[in-house]
């Protein structure tokens, strides 16, 4: 048992949509950062567990790492320090030209999934008042939307887990989908160790042997791209097997037959051919699945980041609807999303199509609600606009579509976005770029100005986790003296730019704003107040009133659909946007490694997480290192119709022959977006990030 | 005001219902109909040994098919490609734009006396075929009533269908003209090991031995004079390209319909997918290649991709009957070769038999029976013509299915 003063402030990481508890105690006068990093055994998420990245958290807080004055871009084309007064007046007559000249869609803003929940609101709401555009979306488009929009169209409603991590030890049998906690969420790992020790049998899905996949009973090793045949040939064998629950798809759900008929499509020997997935294998775990009591199937972006990721997801949850494990305990459905903030960041309103509350901006009675609690007319309010890839590919154009200035929060598409060699050209046509960053970003290196914002422990906020928990994190250093928060950001904007409605940079303040305008919606905060929130370890959504108390699991008694029943989705599988030819023979994915996180902007200043995974790789099979004459550690191109990226190759059987991985948290030569495909989801926008057609060369 | 272009789908099977799912599905605008002779919707063929054994319900196996209208029952008997018209059994005419001629195949009746009925209206009792749902539930009353099988060809459908009569609990034989089951797939080696699994099953082979007559008593007669006596006949000697609506139509026939890599028949405006299409000499019957010829027709009638070409397939051959599987593609029984070397590894208590054959560092063909745990390693290796490793007896074993 760790003792802790009583300075200690019990907050949560600053890292990955688990958001971990952990302590932040005070150093000794004189230390390199403020406090340091202990473990709060009593959150319930991770018991006191914190993988690499969250014990070296404090790091982020040193002076060297993070940004400490505004900066503006001199004529030279150098970035030099500046007065808050100097850059605010700059970005709002800047905006405000533009704005005047072009119109106000001309002006984007791009949020991130690691903001705030007050944070990611007022972005939502500054864009659509004070700068009155449609054009904001975010990198949250390029996470779990996919999950989102499966997840909404099955349900009625998307919350990442339906469920506690806490039920996962007590199913029966568990399919974990192109997700790789053991490297992306290690804390969590302990959930499905428990689940095996319990009896319980965990199948891994992933088309590398992940150390995930190691730890699996079973592991299905499909092409990548082709999950979505994959889960059709299961649930063709639960019908096969007589295993489908007809009771409940009955009772519970509508459109079985469509999905039969997809599914009688797909039978083991095609789907053997088409997902290289031996039928024996197949057969094995639609047994296990389909003769379980009790069962779930979780996603993470394996099959969301695909040019079909919704279909995709679809397909997995018509396995549960089919099986009967969905809307019952210890079974279900789940996303295990990315980023931080990955939940809130979809629900309060940065998104294109969304209002707070997880609401639509098309809906009259949406838009009257959320007009009512800003002060303003609904008419005034934006419509629709479009998806982060849409958009960042907009930047820069002539013409009345172009979008002249950009407001980032909270993002790196130099690194992140698809295709990220032309987003980063489009991102120098802009005629402004503005980031708000805690660190110099690839993104912050090419704005016109630089706004250093607060981070995590100097600032206090909410976060939802990936299961619909919300919590609050916790200032506990004082902030730099030249830096301010984001919510003061915008407020000092909003002022600048005449807005008609108020902002205030407290946080708790917005999030009373907030729950008004989330109240009624889907994602329901009205009961939340940060005294709740500390004093029961965070509070699941829907949280209707203060007398609710939350909601840890959903759908036990009906889904979030009009008539209470889940819907099977109609899909049928499709090849990638891009299949290996002559030219491009394999597949490229991309993912990531433990000691990095998303666009590597925080980790890669951390040199405990640099030393442990100092830069980019290829992994590659020892077959096809054979092939190329390739040695392990030495340089090697992969190549696509998009670009060139060089990274040591790392020979390994654990990936198929066929296909190459690399991780995306880097920038330079070795950058993986550069190659990588922006093929969108017809529905959720998502780009195809896990699939793309390259070759690799000796260099 | 011009009508809502049509297209016209002969055939409502396997190919036809996947053209139709995929036209609509990558944007395609036309009216598509499906004109069936069967009387019911599309259907997944491949299940039917299955539907026999009571694995799938009847019903369980239809397939999607867009948003295409459904004719059931509506059987074509001309068509006029200069008229774009085509005449169904009940002389109404429809007219076409485009013409997608999906006939599929009809079994293959052996000269086998008294196989028909005395007046020639078709199969005499107790005599099947099994290519369709009504086959099926025909072959399946029947089989109620039945302790004895007899199979006549042992190919793939042979096999499958003497497997599913074993499950129902019927002593089965299989009578079979070629030298080994499955000769177009296997080699003698594997043939003898799936006969060794049949026979575990209940399913007797005679290779070698050619059917001459049904005897009036129903006993199976074979040409070298001795008679097995049985329940039930099922024939199971290939199938044939239904041809004869085409070849009626003045469109170019060889054993199947003739089209090019763009799946366009000799008549313009009228294309031909699946069991019934013959692509570069070669007539597939294969559920694989019908879906590739529906895809690229797909992507070419609706715009989505009207460069679209369809230049073959190598098809897998692969078989899950109850514990009985194999994959086979490939060249798997070359003629002597000096360049080419064979790798076997047979193992008699497993019950399963495994060939490589390879030129140089390349795979040539492959076979898998009873373990087939690197299937999907191995027909990939085939697909890409990637070199194999310096031990390639290990991508025999399931240890080294991925190293």
């Amino acid at each position: 048992m760790t003792t802790t003063t009583p300075a200690a402030t019990a907050t949560h990481c600053p890292y990955c949509s688990l958001q971990c508890g952990m302590l932040l105690a005070p150093t000794a006068i004189g230390s390199a950062v403020p406090v340091q990093v202990r473990e709060r055994a009593d959150f319930p998420v991770n018991r006191g567990a914190l993988c690499g990245k969250g014990q070296n958290a404090a790091a982020l807080l040193a002076p060297g790492v993070r940004l400490s004055t505004p900066l503006v871009r001199t004529g030279g084309g150098e970035l030099r320090a500046a007065t808050w007064a100097e850059v605010l007046d700059r970005v709002a007559a800047g905006l405000a030209a533009i704005r005047a000249e072009h119109g106000a869609d001309a002006v984007g803003v791009f949020g991130g999934g690691g903001l705030t929940n007050e944070k990611a609101y007022q972005l939502g709401k500054f864009a659509r008042v004070a700068l009155g555009t449609a054009t904001i979306d975010y990198n949250g488009r390029f996470c779990m939307s996919s999950a989102a929009a499966a997840g909404r169209l099955a349900f009625g409603l998307d919350r990442g887990l339906p469920f506690p991590l806490a039920d996962i030890p007590h199913t029966e049998c568990l399919i974990l989908v192109g997700a790789n906690p053991a490297e992306t969420m290690p804390p969590a790992l302990r959930y499905f160790r428990e689940l095996r020790e319990n009896g319980g049998t965990l199948i891994v899905v992933d088309p590398r042997r992940t150390r995930t996949a190691e730890q699996a009973d079973l592991h299905l090793q499909p092409v990548p791209g082709t999950d979505l045949a994959l889960a059709l040939g299961l649930l063709h064998l639960l019908i096969a097997d007589q295993t489908v629950d007809a009771d409940f798809v009955a009772e519970r759900t509508t459109g079985f037959e469509s999905a039969r008929a997809a599914a009688m499509a797909h039978w083991p020997e095609r789907v053997e051919s088409v997902t290289g997935v031996p039928v024996s294998q197949l057969r094995e775990a639609a047994r296990h699945f389909g003769r379980a009591r009790t069962g779930m199937v979780l996603t993470a972006r394996g099959p969301e980041q695909q040019s079909k990721g919704t279909d995709t997801v679809g397909a997995w949850i018509n396995l549960c609807l089919a099986a009967g494990k969905a809307g019952r305990p210890y079974s279900g459905y789940g996303c295990l999303t990315g980023q931080g903030n990955g939940q809130g960041g979809r629900e309060h309103g940065q998104k294109a199509d969304q209002l707070p509350g997880y609401r639509s901006i098309e809906d009259p009675a949406a838009r009257a609600h959320v007009a009512a609690v800003w002060g303003v007319d609904p008419d005034t309010l934006p419509r629709s606009g479009r998806s982060a890839y849409e958009l960042l590919d907009s930047l820069g154009r002539p013409g009345p579509d172009g979008v002249r200035a950009l407001l980032v929060m909270g993002s790196n598409p130099v690194v992140s976005a698809p295709r990220a060699a032309h987003i980063t050209a489009r991102l120098r046509e802009l005629e402004l770029l503005v980031v708000c960053d805690a660190v110099l970003s690839e993104t912050a290196q090419l704005a016109d100005v630089v706004l250093p914002s607060t981070q995590w422990a100097e600032e206090t906020g909410t976060m939802t986790n990936l299961e619909g928990r919300v919590i609050l994190r916790r200032q506990a250093v004082a902030p730099p003296p030249g830096v301010r928060s984001d919510l003061w950001i915008m407020r000092a904007l909003a002022e600048r730019l005449d807005s008609q409605a108020e902002f205030d940079d407290d946080p708790e303040t917005v999030f009373a704003e907030l729950r008004r305008a989330s109240a009624g919606g889907q994602a329901d905060y009205a009961g939340l107040d940060y005294q709740r929130l500390r004093a029961e370890d965070g509070v699941f959504w829907p949280c209707p009133a203060e007398d609710h108390p939350g909601t840890p699991r959903l759908f036990l008694d009906r889904f979030a659909t009009p008539d209470g029943r889940a819907r099977f989705a109609p899909v049928t599988h499709r090849p990638a946007a891009e299949q290996p030819d002559q030219e491009y023979p394999l597949y490229l994915t991309t993912g990531r490694v433990l000691a990095q996180y998303q666009s590597g902007a925080q980790t890669r200043r951390v040199a405990e997480l640099t030393a442990a995974a100092p830069g980019p790789f290829v992994e590659l099979h020892p077959r096809l290192a054979a092939r190329l004459e390739v040695t392990d550690g030495e340089p090697l191109a992969v190549v696509s119709r998009r670009g060139r990226a060089v990274a040591p190759a790392r020979i390994t059987d654990a990936i198929r022959p066929d296909t190459v991985f690399m991780p995306f948290h880097w920038s330079g030569a070795g950058r993986a977006n550069t190659l990588t495909n922006p093929a969108l989801d017809p529905t959720s926008k998502m780009p195809e990030f896990k699939v793309c057609a390259v070759r690799v060369e000796k260099v | 005001m011009t009508r809502e272009p049509r297209i016209a789908v002969i055939g409502a099977g396997m190919a036809a219902a996947r053209f139709a799912e995929r036209y609509h599905a990558l944007g395609g605008t036309a009216r598509v109909t499906l004109y069936g002779a069967e009387p019911r919707a599309p259907y997944n063929r491949v299940l039917l040994a299955d539907v026999l054994t009571g694995r799938y319900d009847a019903d369980a196996i239809s397939l999607p098919f867009g948003r295409a209208e459904l004719r059931p029952g509506a059987e074509a008997v001309g068509l006029d490609p200069a008229a774009r018209l085509l005449t169904l059994a009940d002389g109404s005419t429809e007219p076409w734009d485009k013409l997608v001629l999906a006939t599929g195949a009809n079994p293959v009746l052996p000269p086998i006396r008294g196989l028909r009925r005395p007046d020639g209206t078709g199969l005499r009792d107790g005599v099947h075929a099994l290519r369709t749902l009504a086959d099926c539930a025909r072959l399946t009353e029947d089989a109620t009533q039945a302790q004895r099988a007899v199979v006549i060809g042992g190919g793939v459908l042979g096999v499958s269908t003497a497997r599913a009569l074993a499950a129902l609990g019927l002593a089965v034989e299989i009578v079979h003209q070629g030298p080994y089951l499955i000769e177009r797939q296997l080699d003698a080696q594997a043939a003898a090991a799936l006969r060794g699994a049949l026979r575990a099953l209940g399913v007797e082979t005679y290779p070698g031995n050619r059917a001459r007559a049904v005897t009036a008593a129903g006993e199976v007669e074979l040409a070298n004079g001795y008679r097995l006596d049985t329940d039930l006949i099922v024939l199971a000697c290939g199938v044939r390209p239904r041809t004869a609506l085409a070849h009626a139509a003045g469109l170019a026939v060889g054993t199947g319909i003739v089209v090019d890599d763009t799946l366009a028949t000799s008549a313009p405006h009228v294309h031909a997918i699946g069991d019934c299409a013959q692509h570069r000499g070669t007539v597939h019957g294969l559920a694989g290649p019908a879906w590739e010829q529906a895809d690229v027709l797909a992507a070419r009638l609706s715009g989505a991709d009207p460069e679209a070409r369809y230049t073959g397939s190598r098809p897998l051959a692969r078989l899950s009957a109850g514990p009985i599987e194999y994959a086979a593609f490939g060249d798997v029984q070359p003629d002597e070769q000096p360049e080419l070397d064979v790798l076997r590894l047979t193992d008699a208590t497993r019950g399963s038999y495994k060939k490589l054959v390879l030129r140089g560092d390349r795979l040539v063909g492959a076979i898998l029976l009873g373990d087939l745990a690197t299937v999907g390693d191995l027909a990939r290796a085939l697909e890409r013509d990637d070199p194999l490793p310096d031990h390639p007896l290990h991508l025999l074993t399931t240890l080294g299915a991925a190293r």
